[in-house]
């Protein structure tokens, strides 16, 4: 049967009035048979891997973008974790520095905006390259332009590893005062129950289990979830549900044939599509904005979190029919920072921190992209991401923080970061009483029963 | 590239204020790099002229960048707005 013209036009609509994209194709690059006691030789393979398969994917990225008008809005390369291809190499940090911008020259030479991967599982112990790779992550980040790291530092298997967690708090607040606004941590993400086949930076890595390449796909459609929300003001929940469901249907089916036909364009296998509604700075392109479509009368006021679980659950559903590979994160992203209806939540007094971390319980991703003054403690830094971490492993699902402590910030005041990262509202963060003592007791949070749920 | 290629239909999407000419025009350029027009629908909807052409561009002489800036250049000089897109990105939204 044709395709009949409100069909037609209903998708043209998507792409030209509301946002819609192909947000992300992420090529996972496998580098552990780059691994060598030479640091050079390791570097010459691993770059011209990543150049000559980076330029492929612009390449093909654009045939497809011509072929089905919808653009695809960025091209990025995840690796093996960096912490395994400097098992071999002597414990100096300026050996992983002097990886990292290695890496950031490769990803520049192939006109790739951002490489992840430069981290390490750490969520039950660390061994001494990986600890290598935890202290060098403030010079790193701060030196390169493209990297991007990410940690797991607990599991719901492995439990929660509060040794790495304190030393992440000290990481953090350095990487913060070496870059300008603290820009440098938007690009560290540190996890629970890290997916190893996201394409969303900054917390994409190609993970072991993964095979040669691996070819994954995030899509977005904030904008065009928020549009046919609001063309249904008065149907009830289920109601609303399944029209969300029908409308994710289609996009994540959009997604997954562009990932085919890239993956089958460039020779590699297949990944996954991440349904994550991530929403960007652009006006309409909001989470934030959906859920006030659905009659919340602010994001963070009560009714948010019953909103946010709704919405989520109808994206997932619709995903997964849509698309027998989905993975990923696949949840809804609520960074503070590119999303023009949350920073105006904040603004405005409805969204606290409390609030932020309470709806990170129903969608996951967790805490992202939030601004804190740059004199918060790093024993605070660490307690707000213990935090965070145990809602992901008590759960068993992937929570992440990715914190921007702001130097010289004062709560309330505004920190622009410029381009896909947005602007940040600086948060008011509770000083008097803190967990310093709790955090600072260190060794390993148990794993969690999986029984007896509460 | 294109030589095994027996057909690869695309579906034209026009929208703007009606007027003389817009299909004489668009089948001109189309004819010109030997596109074969294989449907054509109209409406009228939201006060917008809307059109959808599903055109197969199998044995064109021009790449699709060529034909969407061939098209381009029609749109802007008949006030339209014109895109042209590969059919299966529909059937993969619209039919289950």
């Amino acid at each position: 049967m044709r395709i009949s013209v409100e069909e037609v036009f209903e998708t043209v609509g998507m792409t030209l009035d509301h946002h819609f994209d192909i947000r992300t194709v992420t090529l996972g690059i496998n580098l552990k048979d780059c691994m060598d006691r030479d640091l050079d030789w390791l570097i010459r393979q691993a770059q011209a891997r990543i150049v000559e398969k980076g330029q492929l994917l612009n390449h093909c990225a654009d045939a497809l973008e011509q072929k089905y008008g919808i653009p695809i809005t960025n091209r990025r390369i995840s690796i093996t974790p960096a912490s395994l291809l400097l098992e071999p190499l002597p414990r100096k940090t300026i050996t992983a520095v002097k990886l990292a911008k290695a890496l950031d020259a490769a990803a520049k030479k192939a006109d790739i905006d951002f490489l992840g991967g430069f981290g390490a599982m750490v969520q039950k112990g660390a061994t001494a390259a990986e600890e290598n790779l935890i202290d060098s992550i403030p010079e790193a980040l701060s030196e390169t332009e493209r990297v991007c790291g990410f940690l797991n530092l607990a599991s719901t298997l492995a439990g929660i590893n509060m040794n790495a967690i304190v030393k992440i708090g000290h990481v953090i607040t350095d990487l913060a005062h070496r870059s300008e606004k603290g820009i440098g941590c938007a690009k560290l993400v540190v996890f629970a129950n890290v997916p190893e086949d996201s394409p969303f930076m900054a917390g994409a890595h190609h993970g072991i289990g993964e095979p040669d390449y691996s070819l994954n796909i995030g899509i977005s459609g904030p904008g065009v979830v928020r549009n046919v929300v609001a063309q249904n003001p008065d149907c009830d929940l289920t109601q609303l549900s399944e029209v969300i469901k029908r409308t994710v249907f289609k996009i994540t089916r959009a997604g997954e044939l562009i990932g085919r036909e890239l993956a089958g364009m460039m020779k590699v296998d297949f990944g996954i599509v991440d349904i994550s509604l991530a929403p960007t700075t652009s006006t309409g392109d909001s989470v934030a904005e959906i859920i006030e479509a659905m009659g919340v009368g602010r994001m963070g006021c009560p009714g948010t979190t019953a909103a946010l679980a709704l919405l989520i659950d109808a994206v997932k559903k619709g995903g997964a029919m849509a698309s027998g590979n989905v993975g990923g994160l696949s949840g809804t992203f609520i960074p503070v920072s590119e999303d023009a209806g949350m920073i105006r939540a904040v603004r405005s007094g409805t969204l606290s921190l409390d609030k932020l971390e309470v709806l990170t319980s129903v969608c996951s991703v967790g805490l992202d992209m939030f601004a804190v003054p740059g004199d918060t403690a790093p024993e605070i830094i660490s307690s707000i991401i213990a935090d965070e971490l145990s809602i992901g492993v008590a759960n068993n699902k992937t929570t992440g923080v990715r914190v921007v402590p702001v130097p010289g910030g004062k709560p309330g005041s505004i920190v622009h970061f410029g381009g896909l990262l947005g602007s940040a509202p600086v948060m008011k963060i509770q000083t008097k009483y803190t967990s310093a003592k709790f955090v600072e007791r260190r060794g390993r949070m148990p794993s969690p029963i999986l029984s007896l749920r509460n | 590239m294109s030589e095994q290629k027996t057909s690869q239909i695309c579906i034209v999407t026009v929208t703007g204020k009606d007027r003389v000419g817009i299909i004489a025009r668009l089948a001109t350029t189309m004819a010109k790099a030997n596109i074969n027009i294989v449907d054509v629908n109209q409406k009228i909807m939201e006060d917008y002229f809307v059109m959808t052409m599903a055109a197969d561009i199998g044995q064109a002489t021009m790449d699709m960048g060529q034909i969407k800036k061939q098209l381009d250049h029609v749109g802007r000089q008949m006030a339209l707005k014109i895109t042209i897109q590969d059919e299966n990105i529909f059937k993969a939204m619209h039919r289950v």
